[in-house]
């Protein structure tokens, strides 16, 4: 055995049986301006397989929020369209129902969705729009450098909650998925996470149904990605990860929310 | 030729689509028209009224505050109205509930007593077409068959079966309309 | 000649924008407005024409919808009042900045606030000078009738798309509820997809192989070529200006004195020049049918002409800014006008201009 691996050059690697994962096609050349250990990255990628998968880039337009993935149209190679604080719902119930053959997608954070547009999305939720909404939650905002969101967690510290989040005065962190869920327009609901390889290829299952869904015009499919804010929880990824397994998922727990009855 | 006229009365007589068969009236006749209503807390007390313009050429202000004609249906409105009408122009008012009759006599006045007749005639609905024969049979702003026109015009579909005892109604209203005074013509 | 049909201004865009193949409508119900949706449901667009009819949840959302739906080369309008336009400014800032046609129609009530539900011109400077945040114009077209209430509609969406620029048809609760004759077009044909795709190519309707994907935005974080993109609107801008300015001239070409006004004001002048003339003073009247671009050029060159210039409008005083810009105090302006939803009649039209000048 251990003569024949001597034996062994990067060319008898670098063959096609031996192809375990290849770069994205649909993702751009541009290098992501995402923190190291971030989960946009992955999203982004999960989101972009399965548009190639399904093979509809001539038919997804995606539309990108205000927060850290304010230019998520830099890296996907599709069509879309940057939305105002919160709105990305609104345009994409303009533009679905003005072309019903699209993929039409929104991907929106925590701040943009459950704060600023909470309007937009639970009303798009509720006409059951046929898109699909992928909503980012780290608990922050990230973008404009670590401020409370509506789910950050009790006595998390933010920056506009130094001493952490007082409930009497902040409220109550928001599960604005199981929100959603409770609304007729919804036909998919589901909370994934990205920051193990079990969790990413559950997420990824997600997101195809998702765009699966769609095409047989069921109505709105919400998937919930929870990831780490390394840089706005101020730890370091591994740390935040694990802090996310210990704190934010006992709170924002895992799985299908909503799923459609089985006949 | 330009005929402003004020229809004055309460909401539910029928006000506004009478203003409107008048305008689609003169709109087959080939004329310029624009119907204007009320703007203002007036509205808000239950009464409606509705200026029309009826004009061979093109209409400057839609927003008028003197008439050639007044169509008076109410106590309020008469109050209001009587004195817009121009010196030499038409009062028509229904008697109905009136407590205080035109005064003025450099007006020509006439009184079309609709409410009563369209009540008669078991067709209270059709109390405005009354009320508007009376108008065509002292002004003939547009021609008759042209009212007829303006009525089948701006009914839609579904209530045209309604439109025979509308005609019929039309044409009473040309039969019980009186005049009550002339104007007075000062030299 | 079309077919002659009696018609609320509110219902006659409607109508227009149906049979100028609009692509959809979306909006929120307020007085005195809400003829449009209503008389947009009752005609069921989507039957018709195949036209998107929605009631979105608020003013906020109608816009971005729009916003959505014109990125993707769709020929799509909204509609409110003044209180309903001010939340729609955030959108409105968004699409001048993205570059996307649409048209929105404001049927002004007096304000500021809640205000009144009756006839006002008092949002003047937030149509015409921009009214979000950040450095753009809309195209904005001021109809004096309901005839013109009908038309603009087909020139408001040609305009913007020629200019990909949002247009504004800016009324009045007046024109907006009055009736009077129009002359109604045929019906377009919507665009096809293949059609957009070849006149709109920035589109986003879907990467294809044969192009690069398609960003629909008004981000850029670079100050550089931020600036770059400033000076390009500023460029369309001069474009618009040096192009479409409309206007219409009534008796003005004798004129010792110049009313200016445009929509339901410009109608009560018409009366006011009339009732003048007939007193013998020589009075003209200068509507502007567009508000921006404001035809400043023709008020400078009768500022060598007559004696005085009057600016009439349901405002405290809005326009009169630009016609004192135009005329760079060359003559006499002064500025006539009413407010909280009353219209001012004609004789006191014709009060005023005796007070101010004679």
């Amino acid at each position: 055995m251990a003569e024949q691996q001597q034996q062994l050059t990067s060319e008898d690697i670098i063959q096609e049986e031996n192809l375990v994962f290849d770069r994205t096609q649909l993702l751009t050349d541009n290098v992501f301006h995402y923190c190291p250990g971030c989960g946009h990255g992955v999203a982004h990628r999960l989101i972009m397989e399965v548009v190639e998968e399904l093979e509809v880039q001539d038919k997804a337009i995606g539309i990108a929020p205000v927060g850290c993935s304010v230019l998520a149209y830099n890296y996907m190679d599709i069509d879309m369209q940057e939305a105002a604080h919160g709105r990305a719902p609104a345009l994409a119930t303009g533009i679905k129902r003005t072309m019903p053959d699209k993929y039409v997608f929104t991907y929106q954070g925590d701040g943009d969705l459950a704060a600023i547009g909470t309007a937009e999305t639970i009303h798009a939720c509720n006409r059951g729009e046929n898109v699909a909404i992928f909503f980012i939650n780290n608990g922050i905002y990230g973008m404009t450098g670590g401020q409370m969101a509506p789910t950050t967690l009790e006595k998390m510290k933010s920056s506009t909650t130094p001493y952490g989040r007082n409930i009497k005065q902040m409220g109550n962190p928001l599960k604005i998925t199981e929100l959603v869920a409770e609304l007729p327009g919804t036909y998919y609901v589901t909370r994934q996470a990205v920051h193990k390889p079990g969790a990413v290829r559950k997420a990824k299952k997600a997101i195809k149904k998702a765009f699966e869904y769609q095409k047989l015009e069921k109505g709105l499919s919400f998937v919930e990605i929870v990831i780490n804010c390394n840089s706005g929880w101020k730890m370091e990824p591994v740390d935040a990860n694990k802090w996310m397994d210990e704190n934010f998922l006992p709170y924002y727990p895992l799985g299908d929310i909503k799923v459609p009855e089985k006949k | 030729m330009s005929e402003e006229i004020i229809i004055a009365g309460f909401g539910g007589q029928g006000v506004l689509s009478m203003g409107k068969i008048l305008c689609y009236a003169g709109i087959v006749q080939g004329k310029e028209v624009t119907w204007m209503p009320s703007y203002g807390p007036e509205m808000r007390g239950g009464t409606a009224n509705v200026s029309v313009i009826i004009s061979d050429e093109r209409i400057s202000s839609p927003i008028i505050s003197e008439f050639d004609t007044a169509i008076i249906l109410n106590q309020q409105s008469m109050d209001k109205f009587e004195n817009s009408v121009k010196p030499g122009g038409y009062l028509i008012y229904d008697g109905n509930g009136i407590t205080r009759h035109p005064e003025r006599t450099d007006i020509n006045v006439y009184r079309v007593d609709a409410a009563a007749e369209a009540a008669q005639m078991e067709t209270t609905k059709t109390f405005n077409m009354i009320v508007l024969g009376g108008l065509l049979q002292v002004k003939p702003i547009v021609e008759m068959d042209k009212a007829i026109e303006g009525l089948k015009k701006s009914l839609p579909e579904r209530y045209h079966h309604l439109i025979p005892v509308n005609e019929k109604a039309i044409h009473r209203g040309t039969q019980i309309i009186q005049e009550v005074r002339k104007a007075k013509v000062e030299a | 000649m079309g077919e002659l049909k009696l018609m609320k201004g509110n219902e006659a865009i409607a109508e227009a924008a149906i049979r100028d193949g609009a692509d959809g409508y979306f909006g929120y119900p307020i007085t005195p407005q809400s003829e449009v949706i209503e008389y947009l449901a009752a005609q069921q667009p989507e039957e018709r024409t195949g036209m998107v009819l929605l009631q979105a949840e608020s003013e906020l959302a109608s816009i971005n919808m729009i916003y959505g739906a014109a990125g993707s080369g769709k020929k799509v309008m909204t509609s409110s009042s003044s209180p309903g336009v001010s939340l729609k400014q955030e959108g409105i800032s968004y699409i001048a900045g993205a570059e996307l046609p649409c048209l929105v129609l404001n049927v002004v009530r007096g304000g500021p606030g809640l205000g009144t539900i009756q006839p006002s011109q008092s949002d003047y400077f937030q149509s015409t000078k921009g009214g979000g945040h950040g450095d753009y114009h809309l195209i904005v077209l001021a109809p004096a009738s309901v005839q013109e209430m009908y038309d603009f509609v087909e020139l408001g969406f040609d305009l913007a798309f020629k200019y990909r620029n949002p247009a504004m048809i800016l009324s009045d609760g007046a024109i907006g509820q009055m009736m009077e004759k129009v002359e109604i077009g045929e019906q377009k044909p919507r665009m096809t997809e293949q059609q957009i795709k070849e006149k709109y190519p920035w589109a986003t309707t879907g990467k294809t192989p044969d192009r690069e994907r398609n960003i629909i935005t008004s981000l850029e974080l670079d100050s550089a070529k931020m600036e770059k993109f400033n000076e390009k609107l500023v460029e369309k801008y001069r474009t618009i200006k040096e192009n479409e300015v409309r206007y219409e001239e009534i008796q003005c070409e004798d004129a010792d004195y110049l009313l200016v006004a445009y929509g339901t004001s410009s109608r009560i002048c018409e009366k006011t020049v009339e009732m003048a003339r007939q007193e013998g003073i020589k009075l003209g009247l200068l509507r502007p049918i567009t508000l921006f671009p404001f035809p400043s050029q023709r008020l400078a060159e009768y500022a060598q002409k007559v004696k005085g210039i009057m600016s009439v409008e349901m405002s405290s005083g809005q326009m009169v800014e630009d016609v004192k810009l135009a005329v760079e105090s060359r003559v006499q302006v002064e500025h006539y006008g009413r407010m909280g939803g009353i219209v001012p009649s004609a004789e006191e039209v014709l009060q005023a201009l005796k007070q101010k000048f004679l």
